[in-house]
């Protein structure tokens, strides 16, 4: 399946990219698509996670097609 | 209404011309918060910020946080408009209000827009201080 990640703000900066695509023959988990999309393998405290648009926890698991974005605490207002 | 902007705004311009939009006569009570940009942030001066923001799930949220608030009270309508890009000191970075017959739901609207907006929707501000750049790490508890 193909995962397309983004990343904001700071992490963007430390993963050096904003935008990717990952593919996997099986089931992934958020915290794995993590691993493969910024090549870390902690991810920062506080990282907040959204597939589709909608915040989940870093153990939810992906579809094909699923746009997965990780974000620092969010800073408007 | 939700709206992002990307350059600057007039918030009490922004309220006349929306309330024009609502029905005359049915609303008593209108409450709004305006926040806007310090010189100054954790004992540092504050030249510039930038706002980046996560297209498509910031407006997904904005739109959300309204229809919250209208189903959790008795709202005529809820609006809000955020700045994008770069902000300059003193620039408004942020409109909410909130419409209703009587004044308690209208305050506690208000309140609800601001506060789960800082919670909940993807934007990150970035300050230009006289140590360089740096991101803002976490907004201020309603207390502060």
């Amino acid at each position: 399946m193909n995962i397309t990640v983004k990343f904001f703000a700071s992490l963007r900066e430390q993963t050096g990219t904003s935008d990717t695509t990952i593919n996997s023959a099986g089931a992934l988990t958020v915290i794995q698509a993590w691993q493969q999309a910024s090549g870390l393998n902690e991810m920062p405290e506080n990282t907040l996670c959204a597939i589709n648009m909608e915040y989940v926890n870093a153990d939810a698991p992906l579809s094909d097609g699923d746009e997965l974005a990780f974000f620092p605490p969010v800073t408007g207002g | 209404m939700i709206e992002l902007r990307d350059s600057e705004f007039d918030p009490l311009y922004e309220l006349a011309e929306f309330q024009k939009t609502l029905s005359h006569g049915k609303y008593g009570a209108c409450c709004n918060f305006i926040g806007s940009m310090r010189d100054f942030n954790e004992g540092d001066d504050v030249s510039q910020m930038t706002l980046e923001h996560y297209p498509g799930m910031t407006e997904k949220f904005l739109q959300k946080i309204c229809d919250e608030a209208s189903e959790k009270w008795p709202l005529l309508d809820c609006l809000i408009i955020h700045r994008v890009g770069d902000i300059n000191p003193n620039d408004s970075i942020v409109l909410t209000a909130a419409w209703s017959a009587h004044r308690d739901a209208s305050f506690a609207a208000c309140r609800y827009l601001i506060e789960e907006l800082k919670h909940r929707a993807p934007f990150w501000k970035k300050e230009n201080t006289t140590e360089g750049e740096r991101w803002v790490s976490e907004n201020t508890k309603a207390n502060d």
